[in-house]
C-alpha cells in the first residue's frame, strides 16, 4: 500500500505492506539511521519519534496507522526550543555514554518538557520510565532534563 | 574576481594538498614521526591547516576512550579539545596491539587507558618536539624557547599556528625519548571540565552505529537458530517465507549451527525469519533446566575442591567460638548491550573484503574473515564503528557475531553486502552469558571476634578453559577469572583457603562486566559484613581491622574511609539503611555506600549511592564519574530481578519485558568522589560494578533479609 507522510516537514510517499513498523520506515526507505532498534516491543524507548506532536514507539506504531502525519525524529528536533535545549544541556553535562538510546531519550524528554516545562524529580522518573538506557546514564538524564528547563526558562 | 596571494598563503594553500604530520611507532616499536602511513602506525595525525586527529585504537562503546586518549595527544601537543578529532585505527594487531592482551588489538579488561597512557603522551610529545624544532628552524631561534599553546607556536616574540610547520616537521627525526609534559604542567589531564568529544553526535542522531551500515544493494541476513544451544539445522522448509515481500532466499549455514535468511530489509528479513519452519537435530543440544545446573554447582561446592588456589592449610575451625557460614549463588546474565550485535561485509573491488563492525578486539575477527572467506589478512579490512554498549558481548574468543555474518557471505555468490542483524530476542537467547556460580564460605571466628579460619569455595563454568585466551588466563588448570577477587584479596584473612571446583558449562559462556568479579566481589563484601556482624564489630571498623599495610590494602582502606565519610556511614536518616562495599577490580580500588529506603516486603528503593573511586591519575574525571555511575547501575540493576533461566534447555526469557533492564526511577543519586592519585591510570568501566551488589545486598540485610540467591526477588526482596 501508499501511504503518505510528513517526516521533518518533507512529504514522502512511501510503498509499504501493512503491519510494517514506521521504525523500519524510517530507517530502512527513508535512510534517517538517528531513530534506534533497541527492542522491537516497545519496551526500551530507543525508537522513539514525535507522531503529530506526542512522542511514540516507532517500532510499535503501524505504517497504515500514520497516514498524513507529520512525523519527527531526533535529526530535526533541535529546531524546537526544546528540543534546542535538550541538546544543548546534554552536552554541558555529558549525558551520553554509548550514545545508543540517547535519540530515544531525548525524544521523550523533549516530549516530557513540551508537555511540563518543569517537572520535578518524580514526573521525570515517571514520564521517561520506558526508555532503557543498558549505560545507566539515568541520574544525568535527570538532570540535563531539568537543565534544560532552566535554559527555556531563561 | 581578483587575486591576491601573499607568499605564505601560496605555500599553505600548495601544501594543503598534501602536507601531514603523522606520529607513532615503527615496527620496531621505536617512535617516529613522517608524512605517509607506510612508514609508521600513527596514533596522531596533523594537517597544515593546524587540525590534530587521534588515532584511537580502542574501540568506543560509551566508556570514553576516543575522549581520554585525545585528552592525552591534545595535552602533549598543546592543543585544545577543540582542536583536534579522533579517527579508530584500522585492524592491525602488530601495529595497534593491546599490550596486555599478547599482540591481540582490543579493547576489554578495562585496560584501554592503562595500555595506552604513555604511548599516546609520548607520541603527542614527540610530535610537539619535530614542531617545536621545525619552528624553530624556520625563526633561528632555540627550540627551548618556544612553546605550543593552543595551537599557536609562541616564543621570542612570535607567534604562528602550529599547521605552518607541519609539512618541515615531518621530515625531521623523532626523538626516541621525547619529554612528557609534567603533572604541573598539565591543563587537560585531570580537568573536570573537559568534555566529551562525541556528545554532539550522540545527541542529534548523526553517530553512526554498526546498525547504522546501509551500502548500496545490501542484503539483510537475519538467522533462524536453535532453541537449545548445541542444535544443528537437520531440514527446514521456506515455503510460506517465499510469499513476504523483500525475501530473497534461505540457506543453511556451512556449519549447520542456523538458517540464513536474505532479505531486501531488516523488516523483511524478520518477518521471512519467522516464517521459517526448521527441523532441528538436538543430539548435541544443551537440555538440562537451570535447576540442574544450579544444583550441579550448589553439589560441587561440597567435598574436595578439585584446585586448591591458595594453595594453603585450612585454618583450625575446630577451634572457633562461633562459625558463620553462608552459600550464594549467582545465575546466568546476558549482556544486553543497547545496540543488538550487528555487523555487514562488503566485497573489495582489490577481491578482499571490508567488515563494518563495532569491533571490540578486531584481531578475531580478522582472522576469522580471513579463514572463512579463503583471503590473506592483508585483503580483509575493518572499519571499527561505534558500539552501542558491550559489557563484554561483541568481545568473543571465537568472534561468534563476525563468524555468522562471514559463512552467510561466503555461500552468495559476494557481489552484494550482507548485513547480518541479531533482534533482541537473538541476543538475550543467544548465549554467551555469564557463567553460573556458586560460593561457599565459612568462617570461623575467636571468642574475641577474630577470623581464625576463612574456608572459601568456588563452583562454576569456566570462561577461559577451551578458548583462544586460555593459555593466558589458565594455570596449572586454575581459570584465574573463576577466582580473581577472593584469591588475591587485599584483605590479610587468618587462616584463608581458596578451593575452586569447574563445572560443566551451561550453553555458552563468556566475561560480562567485571568478569569473575560480579559474583567474588559479591560473595567476600557480602560476606564481610555477615562476619563483622557475628563480631559484634562495625563493617568499616572490622574491613578495616583487615586491611595492612601493603600497597592495595592501603588504597584499598583509604577508599573505603572517604566512602564512609562522604556516604555519612551510621548516620543514615529515619527510615533509611546504609550498606557498605570495597572492591578491587582492574587496579582500581571503589568503595560505595548504597542507602535505601523501604523494606523487602513492601519493597526497597534505592535513594543513594556514594562512591569513592581511586584509579590511579583520572585522565577525565568526568568520565570517570560516568563510567562509576553507570557501572553502579549496570550491577544493581542486574541483581535486583534479572538471570537467564532454561527449561528443557531453551531460555526463558525473550526480550526486555522479561530480562528487565535497570529504569531510571530504580535507582536515585549517585555522587562519586575520585581519590587524587599519582599512579597510572587504571581500570574504569568495571570496577564500579562489583561492590554495588553487595553494598545493596549489606544494605538489605540491615533490613531482616540476607539475600544470597540472586536475583534479591529470588530471596524474597520486593522493589518499590
Ligand atoms: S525499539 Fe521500540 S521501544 Fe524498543
Ligand atoms: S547511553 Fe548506552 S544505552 Fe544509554
Amino acid at each position: 500500500m501508499t501511504i503518505n507522510l510528513k517526516l521533518n516537514g518533507v512529504e514522502h510517499s512511501v510503498d509499504a505492506e501493512p503491519g510494517t513498523p514506521l521504525l523500519w520506515v524510517i530507517r530502512d526507505e527513508l535512510k534517517l539511521t538517528g531513530t534506534k532498534f533497541g527492542c522491537g516491543v516497545a519496551s526500551c524507548g530507543a525508537c522513539t519519534v514525535h507522531v503529530d506532536g506526542e512522542p511514540a514507539r516507532s517500532c510499535q506504531t503501524f505504517i497504515e496507522d500514520v497516514e498524513g502525519a507529520e512525523i519527527t525524529t531526533i535529526e530535526t528536533i533541535g529546531d524546537t526550543p526544546e528540543g534546542a535545549a535538550i541538546q544543548q544541556a546534554w552536552k554541558e553535562l555529558d549525558v551520553v555514554q554509548c550514545g545508543y538510546c540517547q535519540s530515544g531519550q531525548i525524544m521523550s524528554a523533549v516530549g516530557l518538557l513540551q508537555e511540563n516545562p518543569k517537572p520535578s524529580v518524580e514526573e521525570i522518573n515517571d514520564y521517561m520510565n520506558g526508555n532503557a538506557c543498558r549505560c545507566a546514564t539515568y541520574q544525568r538524564i535527570r538532570a540535563g532534563i531539568q537543565r534544560a528547563s532552566e535554559i527555556l526558562e531563561a | 574576481m581578483t587575486l591576491k596571494t601573499s607568499r605564505r598563503g601560496f605555500l599553505k594553500s600548495a601544501a594543503a594538498a598534501g602536507a601531514v604530520l603523522m606520529v607513532g611507532l615503527r615496527p620496531d616499536g621505536a617512535l617516529a614521526a613522517g608524512s605517509e602511513t607506510a612508514q609508521l602506525n600513527p596514533f596522531v595525525k596533523i594537517n597544515d591547516q593546524g587540525r590534530v586527529v587521534a588515532i584511537i585504537k580502542h574501540f568506543e562503546k560509551g566508556q570514553g576512550p576516543a575522549t581520554g586518549l585525545s585528552t592525552l595527544i591534545a595535552e602533549e601537543i598543546g592543543v585544545t579539545m577543540d582542536q583536534i578529532d579522533y579517527e579508530f585505527a584500522p585492524s592491525n594487531a602488530e601495529l595497534y596491539a593491546n599490550l596486555f592482551f599478547g599482540g591481540f588489538q582490543g579493547t576489554g579488561g578495562s585496560t584501554a587507558m592503562a595500555n595506552s597512557f604513555m604511548q599516546y603522551r609520548q607520541a603527542g610529545a614527540a610530535a610537539r618536539t619535530v614542531i617545536l624544532e621545525a619552528a624553530a628552524q624556520a625563526w633561528g631561534v632555540e627550540a627551548g624557547s618556544l612553546d605550543i599553546v593552543d595551537g599557536m607556536v609562541t616564543g621570542g616574540g612570535q607567534s604562528a599556528p602550529l599547521g605552518d610547520f607541519v609539512a618541515a616537521a615531518a621530515q625531521l627525526e623523532a626523538p626516541a625519548e621525547p619529554v612528557l609534559k609534567t603533572p604541573e604542567q598539565w591543563r587537560l589531564i585531570g580537568n573536570p571540565q573537559v568534555r566529551r568529544l562525541d556528545s554532539e553526535i550522540k545527541g542529534n542522531g548523526t553517530a553512526m552505529y554498526a546498525m547504522d551500515v546501509h551500502l548500496p544493494n545490501q542484503m539483510v541476513v537475519m538467522l533462524a537458530r536453535p532453541e537449545q544451544s548445541g542444535g544443528l539445522v537437520a531440514s527446514f522448509d521456506d515455503s510460506e517465507a517465499k510469499s513476504i515481500k523483500g525475501f530473497i532466499r534461505a540457506a543453511t549455514l556451512p556449519n549447520n549451527a542456523a538458517v540464513a535468511v536474505y532479505a531486501e530489509n531488516t523488516w523483511a528479513a524478520m518477518q521471512s525469519r519467522d516464517a521459517l519452519s526448521v527441523e532441528w537435530d538436538l543430539s548435541a543440544a544443551e537440555t538440562r533446566d537451570s535447576t540442574q545446573i544450579k544444583d550441579e554447582i550448589l553439589a560441587a561446592l561440597e567435598g574436595d575442591a578439585e584446585y586448591n588456589v591458595t594453595k594453603t592449610e585450612a585454618g583450625p575451625m575446630d577451634q572457633a567460638a562461633q562459625v558463620v557460614e553462608k552459600t550464594f549463588y549467582f545465575p546466568l546474565l546476558a549482556h544486553a548491550p543497547m545496540e543488538p550485535l550487528t555487523c555487514t561485509i562488503e566485497a573489495n573491488e582489490d577481491g578482499g573484503v571490508t567488515l563494518h563492525d563495532g569491533a571490540q578486539m578486531p584481531t578475531g575477527p580478522h582472522m576469522a574473515l580471513a579463514q572463512i572467506l579463503q583471503l590473506p589478512m592483508d585483503k580483509v579490512r575493518i572499519n571499527t564503528m561505534l558500539a552501542g554498549g558491550s559489557f563484554g558481548r561483541r568481545a568473543t574468543p571465537n568472534a561468534d557475531y563476525q563468524v555468522e555474518a562471514a559463512l552467510a557471505f561466503a555461500i552468495t555468490d559476494r557481489t552484494r553486502p550482507v548485513k547480518l542483524v541479531w533482534s533482541r530476542e537473538d541476543d538475550v537467547r543467544g548465549g554467551m552469558y555469564r557463567p553460573a556460580f556458586g560460593h561457599k564460605v565459612k568462617v570461623g571466628l575467636s571468642a574475641e571476634g577474630e577470623i581464625l579460619a576463612w574456608e572459601h569455595r568456588i563452583a562454576g563454568q569456566s570462561i577461559m578453559k577451551g578458548t583462544a585466551f586460555e593459555s593466558m588466563m589458565v594455570h596449572d588448570g586454575i581459570d584465574h577469572s573463576s577466582v580473581e577477587g577472593v584469591s588475591d584479596t587485599p584483605y590479610t584473612l587468618p587462616g584463608f583457603r581458596v578451593g575452586l571446583t569447574d563445572t560443566q558449562k551451561a550453553t555458552s559462556t563468556l566475561w560480562w562486566r567485571s568478569v569473575g568479579h560480579t559474583h567474588t566481589g559479591y560473595a567476600m563484601e557480602a560476606m564481610m559484613d555477615l562476619v563483622a556482624k557475628a563480631a559484634g564489630r562495625d563493617p568499616v571498623e572490622f574491613r578495616l581491622a583487615h586491611l595492612g599495610d601493603s600497597a592495595d590494602a592501603k588504597r584499598k582502606a583509604a577508599v573505603l574511609k572517604l566512602a564512609a565519610e562522604k556516604g555519612n556511614w551510621g548516620n543514615a536518616p529515619a527510615g533509611r539503611s546504609q550498606g557498605i562495599a570495597v572492591h578491587k577490580s582492574f587496579g582500581s580500588f571503589v568503595a560505595e555506600v548504597v542507602e535505601i529506603s523501604g523494606n523487602p516486603d513492601d519493597g526497597v528503593q534505592i535513594e543513594k549511592v556514594t562512591c569513592a573511586v581511586d584509579c590511579g591519575i583520572a585522565v577525565n574525571p568526568d568520565v570517570v564519574k560516568a563510567q562509576i555511575e553507570g557501572g553502579v547501575g549496570y550491577g544493581i540493576g542486574h541483581v535486583m530481578r534479572d538471570e537467564i533461566t532454561l527449561t528443557g534447555g531453551v531460555v526463558d526469557q525473550s526480550n526486555f519485558p522479561d530480562y528487565e533492564p535497570l529504569r531510571i526511577g530504580d535507582i536515585g543519586a549517585i555522587e562519586t568522589h575520585i581519590i587524587p592519585s599519582a599512579e597510572a591510570p587504571s581500570g574504569i568501566g568495571e570496577p564500579g560494578t562489583p561492590p554495588s551488589a553487595p553494598a545493596l545486598a549489606n544494605a538489605i540485610a540491615n533490613t531482616g533479609v540476607i539475600v544470597a540467591n540472586l536475583p534479591m526477588i529470588n530471596d524474597g526482596v520486593e522493589f518499590a
